[in-house]
């Protein structure tokens, strides 16, 4: 895909066809794991949008310094540094919010889309557009992360619920499936696989519709050329024969 | 008795992939046939060993002594990286033939999700060496259990006759998904 064809196509589109989690399937394991209720997949998605902005930075800042053959291991140690920043911040202004994610905080460290970005963006581009990249990227995350969330929460226990992760206070809830007929199987492992598949199906779909009429416009434009080429090699014919 | 029941727990009831959704990347990666699905599942469960061990001896000998708990994230992912390189060089010298099956695989150990999260699993748990290398050996087994069982499904599933859209990885979470409610089963176990 060409860097202008990219940048044409608008917020959504890019959030998409680039998409990290659906499109690429990295960054899978945290997807699957935090995503049982709006709170978690927002704290996780802040967490990676801060990690990896700030480390795309970094990494644009350090990569003409780094010798070629170690560029990983330093590369790893910036991604760890950020992340024990990050882990610490939450321990200390979000301490429940910490608990319930867990070691899935540390494991950003090996999010292959941190290390993914640092190896194909950051470290051949200037700091601004390393920067931007990081946060489109992190978005994009959340985004699907927002998404895998709301299936699960909604389906799984009836209840759309946003709390505040600094104090705990509940700042709304809103039943939308009366309690008894919540599908408590999108709360556990299953729902997570499951919702996971359809979403990846959708977007395929989307991807798949869209590879066919770029591909149908291609030949039709394939096959107007082919006809104005014969109309001239006709013409031509015509005008040979009045000659 | 406790130690067969951490076993167990570790290899089927909280499964690495089906319950705890760690490793997913090689699972999708190298499951599609059954002989790299070996090579990977004896590479990740030498690694995950030698590598948590190491790093348990690391934190208790190392970092506590000196009051760096802190630092364990950056340590261990060093100690990671640099362990996989070690053996990828010494399998390379010592057994040609060896590091032609499973070489490919090496590097992209460092990446798997499985071997950080074991090693810090271990000390978050606190547990003894005894126990850290039992849940070191189970967790990586379970790992390719389940690999094991989900490449035989994705080599039946290259034949079947499935929606565009859903070819490739989004059915093959499905699959996952039934089968995370067939493991769900042990949970009676212990």
């Amino acid at each position: 895909m060409s860097e202008s064809n990219e940048k044409k196509r608008g917020f959504w589109s890019e959030m998409i066809y680039n998409n990290p989690v659906f499109g690429l399937y990295l960054g899978i394991c945290s997807t699957l794991a935090i995503t049982t209720t709006l709170n978690n997949a927002i704290g996780m998605g802040i967490a990676v949008i801060f990690v990896l902005t700030i480390s795309n930075i970094v990494i644009s800042l350090i990569a003409p310094l780094t010798p070629d053959e170690i560029h990983i291991p330093v590369y790893i140690v910036v991604i760890a540094t950020l992340v024990t920043v990050v882990g610490m911040l939450m321990q200390a202004f979000t301490p429940e919010l910490y608990s319930t994610l867990g070691t899935f905080i540390d494991l950003i460290v090996v999010n292959c889309i941190i290390l993914g970005r640092a190896e194909a963006y950051a470290c051949s581009h200037n700091v601004a557009e390393s920067a931007r990249d990081g946060l489109m990227m992190g978005l994009s995350y959340t985004f699907s992360l927002l998404a895998m969330s709301l299936i699960r929460q909604i389906l799984g226990s009836g209840v759309l619920e946003l709390s505040n992760p600094m104090t705990n206070q509940v700042l709304f809830s809103l039943r939308l499936i009366p309690s008894g007929f919540e599908i408590p199987v999108f709360t556990t492992q299953t729902g997570a696989f499951l919702t996971f598949a359809v979403l990846a199906a959708g977007v395929a779909a989307i991807k798949n519709s869209d590879e066919k009429k770029a591909a149908a416009a291609a030949k039709a434009k394939a096959d107007a050329a082919k006809a104005a080429a014969k109309a001239a090699a006709a013409s031509a014919a015509k005008a040979k024969e009045a000659a | 008795m406790n130690l067969l029941t951490l076993f167990l727990s570790a290899l089927l009831i909280n499964n690495v992939i089906l319950s705890k959704f760690i490793g997913m990347c090689p699972f999708l990666g190298v499951s599609t046939k059954l002989s790299s699905a070996i090579g990977m599942g004896l590479a990740v469960i030498f690694v995950i060993f030698g590598a948590s061990c190491l790093s348990w001896a690391l934190y208790y000998y190392v970092l506590v002594p000196l009051g760096l708990e802190y630092m364990k994230l950056i340590c261990f992912i060093l100690l990671i990286a640099a362990f996989v390189q070690f053996v990828e060089m010494f399998v390379k010298k010592n057994s040609p033939s060896l590091y032609k099956s499973l070489g490919i695989y090496l590097p992209l150990i460092t990446t798997n999700c499985a071997v950080l999260y074991v090693a810090l699993d271990n000390i978050t748990q606190g547990y003894n060496f005894i126990e850290t290398v039992v849940n070191s050996i189970a967790v990586p087994a379970g790992f390719m259990l389940v690999l094991l069982i989900f490449a035989t499904i994705r080599e039946r599933l290259a034949s079947a006759d499935v929606p565009d859209a859903w070819k490739g990885n989004p059915i093959a979470f499905v699959v996952a998904a039934i089968m995370a409610i067939a493991f769900s089963a042990f949970a009676g176990l212990v």
